[in-house]
Protein backbone atom coordinates (compact mmCIF):
# COMPACT_ATOMS: atom_id res chain seq x y z
CA UNK A 1 0.00 0.00 0.00
CA UNK A 2 2.70 2.38 -0.44
CA UNK A 3 1.49 3.36 -3.45
CA UNK A 4 -1.52 5.57 -1.77
CA UNK A 5 0.74 7.95 -1.61
CA UNK A 6 1.60 8.00 -4.85
CA UNK A 7 -2.32 8.76 -5.51
CA UNK A 8 -2.66 11.14 -3.02
CA UNK A 9 0.29 13.48 -4.67
CA UNK A 10 -1.11 12.24 -8.51
CA UNK A 11 -4.45 13.51 -8.18
CA UNK A 12 -3.40 16.61 -6.24
CA UNK A 13 -2.67 17.59 -10.19
CA UNK A 14 -5.88 16.21 -11.45
CA UNK A 15 -7.75 19.87 -11.29
CA UNK A 16 -4.69 21.08 -13.87
CA UNK A 17 -4.50 17.64 -15.93
CA UNK A 18 -8.12 17.50 -16.65
CA UNK A 19 -7.84 14.92 -19.10
CA UNK A 20 -10.61 12.51 -18.44
CA UNK A 21 -12.66 12.62 -22.01
CA UNK A 22 -16.12 13.44 -21.51
CA UNK A 23 -16.26 14.15 -18.06
CA UNK A 24 -19.49 15.63 -17.73
CA UNK A 25 -20.95 12.12 -19.47
CA UNK A 26 -19.34 10.02 -16.37
CA UNK A 27 -22.40 7.96 -15.39
CA UNK A 28 -22.19 7.15 -11.65
CA UNK A 29 -24.79 4.90 -12.18
CA UNK A 30 -24.76 2.98 -15.75
CA UNK A 31 -28.25 2.96 -16.76
CA UNK A 32 -27.51 0.13 -19.28
CA UNK A 33 -26.88 -2.46 -16.61
CA UNK A 34 -29.76 -1.59 -14.44
CA UNK A 35 -32.05 -4.24 -16.36
CA UNK A 36 -29.09 -7.16 -15.77
CA UNK A 37 -29.47 -5.94 -11.87
CA UNK A 38 -33.46 -6.37 -12.04
CA UNK A 39 -32.87 -9.57 -13.63
CA UNK A 40 -30.53 -10.92 -10.97
CA UNK A 41 -32.74 -9.84 -8.38
CA UNK A 42 -35.59 -11.48 -9.76
CA UNK A 43 -33.77 -14.78 -10.58
CA UNK A 44 -32.67 -14.58 -6.47
CA UNK A 45 -36.49 -13.59 -5.28
CA UNK A 46 -37.53 -16.85 -6.84
CA UNK A 47 -34.74 -18.91 -6.10
CA UNK A 48 -35.52 -18.40 -2.71
CA UNK A 49 -39.63 -18.25 -2.88
CA UNK A 50 -39.51 -21.63 -4.94
CA UNK A 51 -36.18 -22.59 -2.38
CA UNK A 52 -34.92 -24.44 -5.44
CA UNK A 53 -31.65 -25.83 -4.68
CA UNK A 54 -29.90 -25.70 -7.84
CA UNK A 55 -30.90 -22.10 -8.27
CA UNK A 56 -29.88 -21.07 -4.93
CA UNK A 57 -26.06 -23.24 -5.15
CA UNK A 58 -25.95 -21.69 -8.70
CA UNK A 59 -26.46 -18.05 -7.09
CA UNK A 60 -24.36 -18.69 -4.00
CA UNK A 61 -20.75 -20.18 -5.89
CA UNK A 62 -21.45 -18.12 -8.95
CA UNK A 63 -22.16 -14.84 -7.15
CA UNK A 64 -19.59 -15.53 -4.26
CA UNK A 65 -16.93 -16.48 -6.53
CA UNK A 66 -17.12 -13.20 -8.69
CA UNK A 67 -17.42 -11.11 -5.37
CA UNK A 68 -14.49 -13.27 -3.87
CA UNK A 69 -11.97 -12.70 -7.27
CA UNK A 70 -13.42 -9.57 -7.95
CA UNK A 71 -11.93 -7.94 -4.19
CA UNK A 72 -8.82 -9.97 -4.29
CA UNK A 73 -7.92 -8.82 -7.81
CA UNK A 74 -9.13 -4.98 -6.94
CA UNK A 75 -7.78 -4.95 -3.50
CA UNK A 76 -4.48 -6.40 -4.20
CA UNK A 77 -3.20 -6.10 -7.92
CA UNK A 78 -5.67 -3.44 -9.18
CA UNK A 79 -4.97 -0.78 -6.42
CA UNK A 80 -1.21 -1.06 -6.20
CA UNK A 81 -1.08 -0.30 -9.79
CA UNK A 82 -3.67 2.04 -10.26
CA UNK A 83 -1.06 4.05 -7.65
CA UNK A 84 1.52 3.71 -9.95
CA UNK A 85 0.25 5.51 -12.93
CA UNK A 86 0.05 8.29 -14.62
CA UNK A 87 -2.76 11.16 -13.50
CA UNK A 88 -4.12 11.21 -16.87
CA UNK A 89 -4.44 7.05 -16.84
CA UNK A 90 -5.49 6.95 -13.40
CA UNK A 91 -8.07 9.77 -14.48
CA UNK A 92 -9.42 7.82 -17.54
CA UNK A 93 -9.47 4.31 -15.42
CA UNK A 94 -10.89 5.57 -12.39
CA UNK A 95 -14.04 7.23 -14.81
CA UNK A 96 -14.63 3.80 -16.55
CA UNK A 97 -14.22 1.70 -14.19
CA UNK A 98 -15.96 3.38 -10.86
CA UNK A 99 -18.94 3.13 -12.29
CA UNK A 100 -18.97 -0.76 -12.93
CA UNK A 101 -18.34 -1.11 -9.87
CA UNK A 102 -21.30 0.53 -8.01
CA UNK A 103 -23.30 -1.88 -10.01
CA UNK A 104 -21.70 -4.72 -9.61
CA UNK A 105 -20.24 -5.06 -6.58
CA UNK A 106 -23.64 -4.44 -4.41
CA UNK A 107 -25.44 -6.95 -7.01
CA UNK A 108 -22.97 -9.73 -6.37
CA UNK A 109 -23.42 -9.57 -2.49
CA UNK A 110 -26.92 -9.71 -2.89
CA UNK A 111 -26.99 -12.52 -4.54
CA UNK A 112 -24.07 -14.62 -2.57
CA UNK A 113 -25.70 -13.30 1.00
CA UNK A 114 -29.49 -13.73 0.11
CA UNK A 115 -28.81 -17.54 -1.14
CA UNK A 116 -26.21 -18.30 0.57
CA UNK A 117 -28.07 -17.95 3.88
CA UNK A 118 -31.22 -19.91 2.34
CA UNK A 119 -28.73 -22.51 1.42
CA UNK A 120 -27.51 -23.19 4.75
CA UNK A 121 -31.14 -23.28 6.22
CA UNK A 122 -32.41 -25.93 3.53
CA UNK A 123 -29.06 -28.19 3.70
CA UNK A 124 -29.19 -27.96 7.52
CA UNK A 125 -26.01 -26.43 7.89
CA UNK A 126 -27.49 -23.33 10.62
CA UNK A 127 -28.60 -26.22 12.99
CA UNK A 128 -26.84 -26.09 16.48
CA UNK A 129 -25.86 -29.39 16.00
CA UNK A 130 -24.31 -29.35 12.79
CA UNK A 131 -20.29 -29.60 12.34
CA UNK A 132 -20.82 -26.41 10.21
CA UNK A 133 -22.59 -23.78 12.75
CA UNK A 134 -19.34 -22.73 14.10
CA UNK A 135 -18.00 -21.49 10.51
CA UNK A 136 -21.02 -20.14 9.67
CA UNK A 137 -21.21 -17.93 12.03
CA UNK A 138 -17.59 -16.67 11.35
CA UNK A 139 -18.38 -16.41 8.05
CA UNK A 140 -21.10 -13.89 9.07
CA UNK A 141 -18.37 -12.06 11.32
CA UNK A 142 -16.31 -12.03 8.33
CA UNK A 143 -19.15 -10.29 6.17
CA UNK A 144 -20.10 -8.49 8.91
CA UNK A 145 -16.94 -6.52 9.08
CA UNK A 146 -17.06 -6.12 5.25
CA UNK A 147 -20.26 -4.75 4.77
CA UNK A 148 -19.69 -2.37 7.24
CA UNK A 149 -16.26 -1.09 5.24
CA UNK A 150 -18.01 -1.76 2.20
CA UNK A 151 -20.79 0.24 2.67
CA UNK A 152 -19.64 2.42 5.29
CA UNK A 153 -16.49 4.06 3.62
CA UNK A 154 -16.04 2.24 0.14
CA UNK A 155 -19.08 2.87 -1.54
CA UNK A 156 -19.52 6.66 -0.66
CA UNK A 157 -16.00 7.09 -1.40
CA UNK A 158 -16.70 5.61 -4.96
CA UNK A 159 -19.39 7.19 -6.02
CA UNK A 160 -18.16 10.63 -4.44
CA UNK A 161 -14.84 10.47 -6.64
CA UNK A 162 -17.66 9.83 -9.62
CA UNK A 163 -19.75 13.06 -8.86
CA UNK A 164 -16.23 15.00 -8.20
CA UNK A 165 -14.89 13.92 -11.81
CA UNK A 166 -17.79 15.18 -13.05
CA UNK A 167 -17.55 18.58 -12.19
CA UNK A 168 -16.44 21.22 -14.51
CA UNK A 169 -13.24 21.86 -12.25
CA UNK A 170 -12.91 18.56 -9.89
CA UNK A 171 -10.89 19.03 -6.45
CA UNK A 172 -7.74 17.01 -6.58
CA UNK A 173 -7.33 17.07 -3.27
CA UNK A 174 -10.47 15.70 -2.76
CA UNK A 175 -9.86 12.86 -5.46
CA UNK A 176 -6.93 12.14 -3.84
CA UNK A 177 -8.18 11.17 -0.04
CA UNK A 178 -11.06 8.91 -1.07
CA UNK A 179 -9.24 7.45 -4.00
CA UNK A 180 -6.63 6.51 -0.71
CA UNK A 181 -9.79 5.23 0.87
CA UNK A 182 -10.47 3.42 -1.69
CA UNK A 183 -7.52 1.79 -2.43
CA UNK A 184 -6.96 1.14 1.67
CA UNK A 185 -10.30 -0.24 1.97
CA UNK A 186 -10.15 -2.35 -0.73
CA UNK A 187 -7.03 -3.99 0.15
CA UNK A 188 -8.66 -4.64 3.79
CA UNK A 189 -11.65 -6.16 2.11
CA UNK A 190 -9.72 -8.10 -0.57
CA UNK A 191 -7.65 -9.46 2.27
CA UNK A 192 -10.56 -10.75 4.13
CA UNK A 193 -11.61 -12.77 1.67
CA UNK A 194 -9.01 -14.79 1.93
CA UNK A 195 -10.49 -16.09 5.34
CA UNK A 196 -14.10 -16.39 3.40
CA UNK A 197 -11.90 -18.72 1.22
CA UNK A 198 -10.86 -20.66 4.36
CA UNK A 199 -14.31 -20.83 5.88
CA UNK A 200 -16.12 -21.93 2.96
CA UNK A 201 -13.70 -24.73 1.56
CA UNK A 202 -14.09 -26.01 5.34
CA UNK A 203 -17.64 -26.13 5.02
CA UNK A 204 -18.11 -27.38 1.93
CA UNK A 205 -15.89 -30.69 3.01
CA UNK A 206 -17.17 -31.11 6.43
CA UNK B 1 -11.90 21.28 3.47
CA UNK B 2 -14.54 22.51 6.25
CA UNK B 3 -14.66 20.50 9.43
CA UNK B 4 -17.81 18.76 9.97
CA UNK B 5 -19.54 17.21 12.85
CA UNK B 6 -19.05 13.28 13.24
CA UNK B 7 -22.09 12.43 10.82
CA UNK B 8 -20.79 9.90 8.48
CA UNK B 9 -18.88 7.94 11.68
CA UNK B 10 -22.31 8.33 13.73
CA UNK B 11 -23.55 6.40 10.96
CA UNK B 12 -21.34 3.84 10.16
CA UNK B 13 -21.41 3.19 14.07
CA UNK B 14 -25.23 2.68 13.88
CA UNK B 15 -24.77 0.69 10.78
CA UNK B 16 -21.96 -1.64 12.82
CA UNK B 17 -24.46 -2.16 15.57
CA UNK B 18 -26.96 -3.29 13.47
CA UNK B 19 -25.12 -5.63 11.32
CA UNK B 20 -24.10 -7.15 15.11
CA UNK B 21 -27.58 -7.27 15.94
CA UNK B 22 -28.56 -9.19 12.75
CA UNK B 23 -25.75 -11.63 12.34
CA UNK B 24 -26.64 -12.39 16.06
CA UNK B 25 -30.18 -12.75 15.30
CA UNK B 26 -28.95 -15.05 11.76
CA UNK B 27 -27.07 -17.13 14.01
CA UNK B 28 -30.13 -18.26 15.79
CA UNK B 29 -32.19 -19.40 12.66
CA UNK B 30 -33.98 -21.74 12.65
CA UNK B 31 -34.51 -21.08 16.57
CA UNK B 32 -36.21 -18.42 18.03
CA UNK B 33 -33.21 -16.23 19.17
CA UNK B 34 -32.91 -14.15 22.50
CA UNK B 35 -34.18 -10.96 21.78
CA UNK B 36 -32.21 -8.82 24.74
CA UNK B 37 -28.99 -8.14 22.97
CA UNK B 38 -30.18 -7.95 19.62
CA UNK B 39 -33.06 -5.13 20.64
CA UNK B 40 -30.39 -3.38 23.04
CA UNK B 41 -27.87 -3.10 20.15
CA UNK B 42 -30.98 -1.93 18.13
CA UNK B 43 -31.88 0.49 20.36
CA UNK B 44 -28.41 1.91 20.31
CA UNK B 45 -28.16 2.19 16.79
CA UNK B 46 -31.28 3.87 16.33
CA UNK B 47 -30.29 6.53 18.91
CA UNK B 48 -26.99 6.87 16.79
CA UNK B 49 -28.97 7.27 13.31
CA UNK B 50 -31.13 9.91 15.19
CA UNK B 51 -28.06 11.88 16.76
CA UNK B 52 -26.47 11.60 13.18
CA UNK B 53 -29.78 13.09 11.46
CA UNK B 54 -30.24 15.76 14.43
CA UNK B 55 -26.77 17.06 13.62
CA UNK B 56 -27.56 17.00 9.76
CA UNK B 57 -30.29 18.73 10.33
CA UNK B 58 -28.27 21.57 11.76
CA UNK B 59 -26.43 21.94 8.96
CA UNK B 60 -26.41 25.42 7.23
CA UNK B 61 -23.98 25.87 3.77
CA UNK B 62 -24.63 22.38 3.20
CA UNK B 63 -24.98 21.03 -0.55
CA UNK B 64 -28.59 19.99 0.31
CA UNK B 65 -29.98 19.54 -3.15
CA UNK B 66 -26.97 17.06 -3.98
CA UNK B 67 -27.34 15.24 -0.60
CA UNK B 68 -30.72 14.61 -1.56
CA UNK B 69 -30.43 13.42 -5.02
CA UNK B 70 -27.44 10.73 -3.88
CA UNK B 71 -30.00 9.67 -1.10
CA UNK B 72 -33.12 9.26 -2.96
CA UNK B 73 -31.26 6.78 -5.02
CA UNK B 74 -29.33 5.00 -2.64
CA UNK B 75 -32.03 5.11 -0.60
CA UNK B 76 -34.27 3.08 -3.63
CA UNK B 77 -31.38 0.81 -3.85
CA UNK B 78 -31.00 -0.17 -0.50
CA UNK B 79 -34.96 -0.29 0.47
CA UNK B 80 -34.79 -3.37 -2.64
CA UNK B 81 -31.79 -4.88 -0.18
CA UNK B 82 -33.43 -4.15 2.35
CA UNK B 83 -36.36 -5.93 1.13
CA UNK B 84 -34.78 -8.93 0.29
CA UNK B 85 -33.43 -9.40 3.43
CA UNK B 86 -37.01 -8.93 5.41
CA UNK B 87 -38.36 -11.29 2.64
CA UNK B 88 -35.83 -14.13 3.19
CA UNK B 89 -37.06 -13.88 7.07
CA UNK B 90 -40.46 -14.23 6.77
CA UNK B 91 -39.75 -17.09 3.85
CA UNK B 92 -38.10 -19.05 6.61
CA UNK B 93 -41.31 -18.37 9.39
CA UNK B 94 -39.80 -15.73 11.22
CA UNK B 95 -42.46 -14.31 13.06
CA UNK B 96 -43.94 -12.21 16.17
CA UNK B 97 -40.90 -10.11 17.97
CA UNK B 98 -38.34 -11.63 16.16
CA UNK B 99 -39.86 -10.54 13.06
CA UNK B 100 -40.72 -6.87 14.33
CA UNK B 101 -37.21 -6.22 14.98
CA UNK B 102 -35.51 -7.54 11.91
CA UNK B 103 -38.17 -4.97 10.27
CA UNK B 104 -36.69 -2.45 12.66
CA UNK B 105 -33.28 -3.42 11.92
CA UNK B 106 -33.67 -3.40 8.26
CA UNK B 107 -35.00 0.21 8.18
CA UNK B 108 -32.04 1.49 10.05
CA UNK B 109 -29.89 -0.25 7.63
CA UNK B 110 -31.66 1.32 4.48
CA UNK B 111 -31.16 4.55 6.12
CA UNK B 112 -28.00 4.77 7.42
CA UNK B 113 -26.48 3.97 3.63
CA UNK B 114 -28.32 6.64 2.20
CA UNK B 115 -27.13 9.03 4.59
CA UNK B 116 -23.76 7.89 4.62
CA UNK B 117 -22.97 7.99 1.07
CA UNK B 118 -25.35 11.56 0.16
CA UNK B 119 -23.46 13.38 3.08
CA UNK B 120 -19.97 12.08 2.10
CA UNK B 121 -21.15 13.09 -1.61
CA UNK B 122 -22.62 15.94 -0.20
CA UNK B 123 -19.73 17.07 1.90
CA UNK B 124 -17.31 17.86 -0.85
CA UNK B 125 -19.80 19.75 -3.16
CA UNK B 126 -20.69 23.27 -2.74
CA UNK B 127 -23.90 24.57 -1.30
CA UNK B 128 -25.89 26.18 -3.79
CA UNK B 129 -25.25 29.49 -3.28
CA UNK B 130 -21.93 29.02 -2.64
CA UNK B 131 -21.92 28.10 -6.17
CA UNK B 132 -23.40 31.13 -7.84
Amino acid sequence: MAEVGNVQAGMAGLAEAAPVPGRSQIQVVPLRGLPVVAAVVVFVIASIAGNWLWALTFCHVVGGALWTAIDLFVGLIVGPILGRLSVPARAEFTARFMPKMVLLMPTLVLMTLAAGFQLALKEGNLAPGNPNHAWLIASYCVVGVMAVIALGVLEPANITVLVEMRKQRPDGEVIALLMRRFIYTAGITGLMQVATLIIMTRVATQ
Amino acid sequence: MRRLPPIAQLTVCSLALVVIGGILMASYVPRQPPLAAPAALTAVSAALALASGYLLSRLEQFAWPRFFLAFRWALLAYVISAGMIGFAFVRDHTRGAPLALVIVMLVIFALDVPVVIAFTVARYSSPPHAAS
